[in-house]
């Protein structure tokens, strides 16, 4: 979750949504994020919303926020409860670090979701986790405690480069992580940056090699933005470290798709790639098919029914708000049909199984053809009706986007 | 005290200052209102007479204004001080405001030394016989160096350096004596008071409420009110609604007689009915010969000017046609180009002029304006005898040309010796013939150069500043015509020509031109889905290349759920700038570039604003 929210509007303080947002809500997935706002160290990159314990300078943080993100998943079960939201079907839990918490813990947090809504029978139960985090004792707990599912941030797999990103695993940790976790019996993805600066062609192909041999369910590849605030942008701004370079990260997005390809990896989301359709993550796909999520904890993102709404970022103005029964929330937008039809254009187009052309308003869908000719959209997918990007399209996704929404 | 209409001109004395800009002639003006009791304590403001807000902010005095103020000596005398603009560009008005007076009061700041410009304008008035009385100004201040630059007006005038006054217009001290010698020594006007009325129009202000103001000096016979007076240009007659004098507003009187200077207001409400340098006679007894002098204002330099929002157009037509009232110079006529839509050419007298005109556009009809870059007027012979003259890149006829023929300008430029060998470099590299150079003290010297106007309106200026640290001081004035080897280059993109980047050049110059201006654009433009050719050519000749590769990678690689609404307003805001997109073929140029590639470092507006 990025650093900077977007502008919005007011958000009522109990937390309750439009009718017309709730309306129809039983015939939606519905998904639930859980955000752990806690990291041992900052990484240089990171502009995500987490804290280290002497940045909040209070031992208690952690379990505060737990008491926190209980009272939340009261008040949307408060809120929803007149919708009678389904059964959960994906839950999420990200940071920050959540597994800095013990596994029971989390454990806890996936216990009240069920016990609030239900969780439905094939349901998916991820959690992020650093390599040195996870023990054999760790990855059982965690299976126990109802996960399935474990994203390991592996980054890289090249010394030098983890040093760049501040990342403190050895990378020769991650085999024993990814065999402990599926020993547990748990589905593991590796997340991957590419493009941190003084990365040469060879040290991402070193990396993918690695994760590759791993054998992994799911491969995340995100190319490596500067984000305006992070210790990396101020390092590039100095003249520190080199810039990311848009030539360099398409040279490695291709060697990517190259590299995983020919692993067997197919690729269903523009970062995403997957070992079968059924190891796609589910959680994610619901972000990107407009489902509706409940986001808890410090600075979370929700969406239901067209309303989109974020929390307060810091974790004691988010205690103190739910402390005094308020909803968290900071700002939300309810979105209009022609930003709905954006936002399907937008998430949907980046999707392997591409986007319905009947869903382009007629200038986007005259659009298409031209988009094929430009080797940006698949042909055979247009005869089917359905928008595909090539791999070309795929770095190019944005100009597509605008074309489609012309 | 004598009243207007019934001053006898023996005790008028028309004068005028002749300065460089920020040396003190505004402050020095103030006080003579002070010292003469025209303006009270109480309602002084600084600098009293320039009224529009840019010349306030620049320092500099665009149109110039007649101040009539009583001075007791063995009577009372009327002294009339007429202000003269202070630039190049408006040689032609100041040559008339010079017209108007018997003297100059040749006003130099004591811790600066003259400048060109002051230099060219005392020449002028040495020309037309005005007496001239030579002042240092500012020599309250710690750097003041009277004695030395006492010595080189001395030696420019040919008088005794202890002849030349000291000043203080800050203080005020020895204004009073400034003004004693300019009743001593300026000669009386000398008129015909029986004959038919004769009175020169040294300038043409509109003015919202009242239309045209014509500021005039009367020089045979009277002008009364509620007469009707003719133009001698144009035979046009007018009914005179008023006429007066300032001291220091604008008051009614009897009318003007010999040698006075005041104001007439007719009705009319554009400049062009009332324009500088022409006579004003009786309808009734008109005289027979017009004063000498006059000329229509002739445009130098030219530019296409065109609305960064193309629907800002209709208002860029009014502002210019509003404009116009008040600028008789201002010229202009509707062009279109491929690149930037629906513009005007408009031709300036120079860059001062040219600057003025934009600044004012967007200031005060809140345009955002693209400027193309400026050219001069150009005469082409072709091989089948026929001619033309070129005033835009895109009228460049393209082979079967005989000749042509540039603008030449005569410039002065005044500088410490120290920096001889650069000044001649630089008009070296811009085609400048040296006429000649004279030392004015030891440490300054005055190089003269015949330079070609076109070479001026690029940039000049800014490179003499460099090169001398800030000290140079440039004047020109148009001497002529030279037949020169020009080319136009144009600037392809994916093959097709910009029109707004089009060029005419020397011949030697045109790939030094490609080679910029590629390079310039590669860097402004973003790449596109294709690799974009940028190519300079003369005709289908390239002679610059560089390659705009093609984008392989826009996309942001996370978009999760946060990232969502982040993620569709900032595809709201690239939506909106789209529509600041213009597309050249298939090539997609922001309005930035566009803006970026025809901005020069500097303009000759930097003239007016330099300080040392």
């Amino acid at each position: 979750m990025p650093s900077s929210f977007p502008p919005g509007d007011p958000a009522p303080p109990d937390g309750s949504l439009p009718a017309s947002a709730l309306q129809g809500m039983p015939q939606r997935p519905f998904s639930v994020y859980l955000h752990v706002p806690f990291c041992r160290v900052r990484c240089g990159y990171c502009d995500f919303n987490t804290y280290t314990l002497p940045e909040l300078d209070d031992d208690g943080a952690p379990q505060g926020y737990l008491a926190s993100a209980h009272a939340e998943i009261e008040l949307a079960a408060r809120v929803l409860r007149p919708a009678d939201p389904p059964p959960v079907s994906t839950v999420f839990v990200g940071g920050g670090t959540p597994t800095l918490l013990p596994a029971t813990d989390l454990g806890s947090l996936v216990a009240a979701v069920r016990e609030r809504w239900g969780l439905a029978p094939d349901a998916e139960v991820t959690t992020e986790a650093n390599p040195d985090t996870i023990t054999p004792a760790v990855a059982e707990q965690l299976a126990g405690a109802g996960f399935t599912r474990v994203s390991v941030g592996m980054q890289s797999s090249v010394p030098h480069v983890l040093r760049t990103l501040d990342r403190t695993h050895d990378p020769a940790g991650v085999a024993g992580a990814v065999q402990a976790l599926r020993d547990a019996g748990l589905q593991v993805s590796l997340d991957l940056i590419y493009g941190t600066p003084g990365e040469s062609l060879a040290d991402w192909r070193a990396s993918l090699d690695a994760a590759v041999a791993l054998g992994p369910d799911h491969v995340s590849a995100y190319a490596l933005v500067v984000e305006p605030g992070t210790r990396l942008h101020g390092q590039v701004r100095r003249g520190e470290v080199p810039a990311p370079e848009d030539d360099d990260e398409a040279d490695k997005y291709e060697l990517a798709e190259e590299v995983l390809g020919d692993a067997g990896y197919r690729w269903y989301e523009i970062s995403n790639w997957a070992r079968s359709p059924e190891h796609r993550c589910r959680h994610n796909l619901a972000y990107w098919q407009g489902a509706d999520w409940w986001g808890v904890g410090p600075g979370a993102h929700s969406h239901v029914g067209g309303v989109r709404w974020w929390n307060v970022k810091h974790p004691r103005a988010y205690a103190d708000r739910l402390g005094q029964g308020l909803s968290p929330a900071h700002a939300r937008e309810v979105l209009g049909p022609e930003e709905r039809h954006d936002e399907r254009v937008l998430l949907g187009v980046r999707l392997g199984d591409g986007l319905p052309v009947e869903d382009l308003r007629p200038d986007g869908r005259r659009a298409v053809a031209g988009l094929v000719a430009d080797g940006l959209l698949e042909g055979r997918a247009a005869v089917r009706a359905h928008a595909v990007l090539t791999l070309r399209g795929r770095l190019l996704a944005d100009t597509v986007v605008h074309r489609l929404l012309v | 005290m004598p009243q207007p209409a019934s001053t006898p001109p023996g005790v008028i004395r028309n004068f005028c200052i002749i300065a460089h800009i920020d040396h003190g002639k505004s402050t020095l003006a103030d006080r003579m209102l002070q010292v003469t009791g025209v303006v009270g304590e109480r309602q002084m403001r600084a600098q009293y007479l320039d009224r529009m807000d840019i010349e306030r902010e620049r320092g500099i005095t665009i149109k110039s204004q007649a101040v009539r103020m009583p001075w007791a000596v063995d009577t009372t005398y009327i002294l009339n001080m007429i202000d003269t603009p202070g630039h190049v560009d408006f040689t032609y008005e100041v040559s008339r405001s010079l017209a108007a007076c018997e003297g100059a009061v040749l006003l130099v700041d004591a811790a600066q030394g003259i400048e060109a410009q002051t230099l060219a304008n005392l020449y002028l008035a040495m020309e037309n016989d005005l007496t001239i009385i030579p002042v240092l100004n500012k020599i309250d201040l710690p750097s003041a160096q009277p004695q030395k630059y006492a010595e080189e007006i001395a030696g420019l005038i040919g008088c005794d350096p202890a002849d030349v006054l000291r000043v203080s217009g800050k203080t005020g001290e020895g204004v009073p004596e400034l003004l004693d010698r300019i009743v001593a020594e300026i000669p009386p006007p000398v008129g015909d008071a029986d004959a038919p009325a004769r009175a020169m129009i040294f300038d043409s202000v509109y003015d919202t409420y009242r239309g045209v103001i014509t500021y005039v000096r009367v020089v045979d016979g009277s002008l009364s009110p509620r007469e009707r007076i003719a133009m001698m240009s144009t035979k046009a007659t007018h009914e005179l609604l008023e006429i007066g004098a300032i001291s220091p507003e604008p008051a009614p009187t009897q009318g003007l007689g010999v040698g006075e200077v005041g104001y007439l207001i007719t009705g009319v409400k554009d400049v062009r009915q009332s324009k500088v340098g022409d006579t004003v006679t009786g309808e009734r007894r008109q005289a027979a010969q017009p004063l000498g002098g006059y000329h229509d204002p002739r445009p130098m330099v030219f530019s296409g000017l065109y609305p960064i929002d193309g629907s800002d157009y209709p208002i860029l037509r009014d502002a210019l046609d509003k404009l116009k009232l008040n600028d008789a110079a201002l010229i202009y006529e509707p062009e279109t180009s491929g690149a930037l839509g629906f513009g005007f050419r408009v031709g300036f007298l120079g860059m001062l002029h040219l600057e003025i005109v934009r600044e004012r556009l967007e200031r005060e009809f809140n345009l955002d304006l693209i400027s193309t870059l400026p050219n001069v007027s150009y005469d082409v012979r072709l091989d089948d005898g026929s001619e033309l003259e070129v005033t835009n890149p895109s009228e460049f006829p393209a082979g079967k040309i005989a000749s042509i023929t540039e603008p030449v300008v005569r410039g002065t430029i005044l500088a410490p010796s120290e920096f001889i060998g650069a000044i001649m470099e630089l008009c070296q590299s811009r085609r400048g013939t040296l006429l000649g150079m004279d030392y004015l003290s030891p440490e300054r010297v005055e190089l003269r150069y015949t330079l070609p106007l076109a070479e001026i309106v690029f940039d000049f200026f800014d490179a003499l500043k460099s090169r001398t640290r800030g000290y140079a001081s440039l004047d020109y004035e148009p001497s002529g015509d030279q037949e020169a080897d020009l080319v136009k280059v144009d600037i392809l993109l994916q093959g097709d020509t910009v029109d707004a980047f089009s060029a005419i050049v020397h011949r030697d110059k045109a790939y030094a031109y490609g080679v910029q201006m590629a390079g310039k654009l590669k860097e402004l433009i973003p790449r596109q889905q294709f690799e974009v050719p940028v190519q300079a050519a003369i005709g289908s000749r390239v002679i610059a290349r560089e390659t705009i590769r093609a984008i392989r990678k826009d996309v942001l690689a996370k978009c999760y759920g946060g990232d969502i609404s982040r993620k569709r307003k900032l595809l709201e805001k690239q939506k909106e700038g789209k529509k600041r997109m213009k597309m050249v073929g298939s090539v997609e140029v922001p309005q930035e570039a566009f803006i970026a590639a025809l901005s020069q470092d500097g303009s000759g507006a930097e003239i007016a604003k330099s300080k040392k």
